[in-house]
């Protein structure tokens, strides 16, 4: 926790902000899209926009979990509930997402239906002991929390346990962002790479960044980590050589968590996936694969995905993509806030819209 | 007799063999001896008036449980109004099944807690419930106290005026988040809960223009509530914000905002710029004091905003309600 401390020193963060100052050319403007929603929050919380040089833009990525899930799946979940006698157990995050009729899982709890919050997967299975009814773990996340799911898997089926089940809605980074980097509309110089995906991944999945010509800096959530990426991809970005660069090496190793890997690799299979916004991209979702199979919900339970992605009228998607800033989109604080919110942009704490409202930012 | 029995809540032998072993024996005195329908007061000039129900789980945490905190809250409602704490009401809402030992160190502690402060309690009712409508217990206070300066009066807040938090923040809130153990780990976070009316005995109400305890919702809701009825705006400054160092960090690794969670022993004051440095000299004479902090000031632009350590500025939104663990 003495990290905490180091990299939130002002002083460091004063040097670094007069470096960026010093080193961006006034004539030009840089992009850098952050992807992870946790660097979002902290960019919006600790003030970094204000301190930036005003040609820097940061722009928010799909490193969203809650966001980037289709409103078909949500909806899948009520559907669940509406129809089974299930405990769901699921992320905090999770408990305000709207359904397309306004539902959440809140208000179905205020109605009775066994909604459960656990802190980790594996908690499940002790929840799974205290219930009489099955139970349905909201599996969701990027590469940072598929680990943790597959651990929950193995558990489940070493045990022999036959009242668990899982709705398989993880995602994987690496698909979508080749098809970020492909979008003519968009035009990042730069990205920070989710630094807690890369604690999984490690560096090779951003290899196709720097190939396109564009910096790829790995980075913590610290105010000096945040500050130093956007730092060394202005430079890459000023001298036009491009490589995966590395600041988050206290939790990054070049080659990633190989256990971890392996623990996916195990129980998930690469899948296409619907995205929010974005639409499907190939091979960009888990699925159980051979044994782990019967743990999808979805192979237990009368219940489907609806095809549609989104509610009408609701920009998330155009937000996830970084075509928009939250602050321009019309329901921004008007018929959508953190209270009542009517895209998942707006519910996550890590949703680009949920931090623009909530620290009141107007760029 | 080990647990709580609904005839224990009826009116007959057993409710009233419950009323003296178990209240009288702890929190008595002149006037709730007598058992009468109501009690008689006497208060000179005037009354400050206020309620609030109690329920928490665990209801044993550390730095406190349901009783004392039920105690503290009222009382703390009264204190940052301007009023000594005089009389309490307790209302009971047991499930049946509870155990009387459990509800023996409550009621205890309710009268350490009273005869701490200096109020009495004059009037109750218990009640006891099905076991299947309930699952710990809800304690009611009501509290009546008499006005020394009234520091509820939005007017009295002008622009340049400080802003003191009289202590450290967000402890409580993460008190009770660890004791309920869902977490599978273990710290030894104590909650703030204490008296507030112990600063205003102490330290008086020169210079104290508005006060308010900044319980469920944390500063964030205090303040931006303030900020809305007076239509003016805080300032506040990152670097002067006290929060204990295991509390930041139980709050950075759940994805908490530390000015979203509760508390149960800080006041939020406005003070006269000038009367600022001595009001914080004495409150940090006080212990519930010893993390006052002079925080920021009133400004003319509304809503409350922050200064980051880092030269930035960001909002301090209001909370959306209950605070939720995130993902990753």
């Amino acid at each position: 926790m003495k990290l905490i401390e180091i990299f939130r020193n002002p002083e460091h963060v004063k040097k670094i902000v007069d470096s960026i100052h010093s080193i961006v050319d006034t004539k030009k403007e840089y992009k850098i899209m952050e992807v992870c929603g946790t660097h979002t929050m902290s960019i919006a919380r600790f003030g970094i926009r204000e301190i930036l040089p005003q040609n820097v833009k940061l722009v928010s990525g799909p490193g969203c979990p809650v966001c980037v899930i289709p409103q078909g799946e949500i909806d899948a979940i009520f559907s669940l509930i509406e129809q089974y006698d299930v405990t769901v157990a699921t992320f905090g995050d999770l408990l305000k997402v709207p359904g397309s009729k306004g539902e959440t899982l809140l208000s179905y709890k205020a109605n009775g239906a066994s909604i459960k919050i656990i802190f980790s997967p594996l908690d499940v299975v002790t929840l799974s002991r205290e219930m009489t009814n099955p139970v349905v773990f909201i599996g969701i996340g990027f590469e940072t929390t598929a680990p943790a799911i597959a651990a929950l898997g193995k558990k489940i089926i070493e045990k022999d346990f036959n009242d668990i089940f899982i709705f398989p809605y993880n995602k994987t980074m690496p698909e979508v962002l080749k098809l970020l980097l492909l979008d003519k509309n968009l035009n990042i110089d730069g990205f920070i790479c989710p630094g807690h995906v890369s604690v999984v991944t490690g560096e090779s999945i951003y290899t196709p960044i720097v190939k396109a010509g564009k910096a790829a800096v790995i980075g913590g959530f610290e105010p000096v980590d945040i500050l130093i990426s956007i730092f060394e991809i202005i430079k890459q970005v000023n001298s036009e050589m491009f490589n995966v660069k590395n600041l988050y090496k206290r939790a990054v190793k070049n080659c990633g968590n190989i256990a971890a890997l392996r623990l996916i690799d195990d129980v998930f299979e690469p899948v296409d996936s619907a995205w929010r916004g974005i639409g499907i991209v190939k091979k960009s979702g888990l699925a159980f694969k051979g044994i782990y199979e019967r743990l999808n919900v979805f192979n237990n339970f009368s219940i489907s995905v609806g095809d549609y992605i989104e509610k009408t009228g609701c920009k998330c998607g155009d937000v996830l993509k970084g075509y928009i800033s939250p602050s321009v989109c019309p329901l921004m604080g008007n018929g959508c806030t953190p209270e009542k919110p009517y895209g998942p942009c707006m519910v996550s704490s890590e949703g680009a819209c949920s931090a623009y409202y909530k620290y009141n930012m107007s760029v | 007799m080990d647990i709580i029995t609904l005839s224990m809540g009826s009116g007959g032998k057993s409710s009233s063999d419950f009323v003296e072993d178990m209240i009288l024996k702890n929190i008595g005195n002149d006037i709730l001896n007598n058992l009468t329908d109501s009690a008689y007061i006497h208060i000179d000039g005037e009354t400050a008036y206020t309620t609030d129900s109690f329920v928490v789980q665990p209801e044993f945490f550390p730095g406190g449980n349901i009783g004392d905190l039920a105690v503290y809250g009222t009382c703390n409602d009264l204190a940052v109004s301007g009023a000594k704490p005089l009389y309490l009401s307790l209302s009971l809402v047991i499930p049946e099944g509870y155990q009387i030992d459990t509800l023996g160190v409550i009621i205890s502690s309710i009268g350490k807690a009273s005869k701490d402060i200096g109020v009495q309690v004059v009037c109750g009712d218990t009640k006891v419930v099905e076991r299947e409508s309930l699952k710990g217990i809800i304690i009611n206070t009501s509290g009546i106290g008499r006005v020394v300066k009234k520091l509820n009066d939005y007017k009295k807040i002008k622009i340049g005026d400080a802003v003191i938090f009289t202590s450290d923040i967000a402890r409580h809130g993460m008190a009770i988040l660890l004791a309920r153990g869902d977490l599978k780990f273990n710290g030894n976070i104590q909650s703030d809960s204490c008296h507030l009316y112990n600063i205003f005995d102490k330290i008086g109400y020169k210079g104290i223009e508005f006060a308010r305890d900044a319980t469920r919702g944390g500063v964030a809701a205090v303040l931006n509530e303030i900020a809305a009825k007076c239509h003016l705006g805080f300032l506040l400054k990152e670097k002067y914000i006290v929060i204990k160092k295991d509390v930041k960090y139980l709050c950075e690794m759940l994805g908490f905002d530390p000015f979203s969670v509760a508390n149960e022993g800080v006041a939020v004051m406005i003070v006269s710029k000038e009367h600022a440095e001595e009001i914080l000299h004495l409150l940090k004479q006080c212990d519930e004091g010893e993390n006052a902090s002079i925080v920021g000031e009133v400004v003319e632009k509304k809503g409350v905003a922050l200064n980051t350590l880092y030269g930035g500025t960001r909002n301090v939104d209001i909370p959306a309600g209950i605070l939720l663990p995130r993902i990753c």
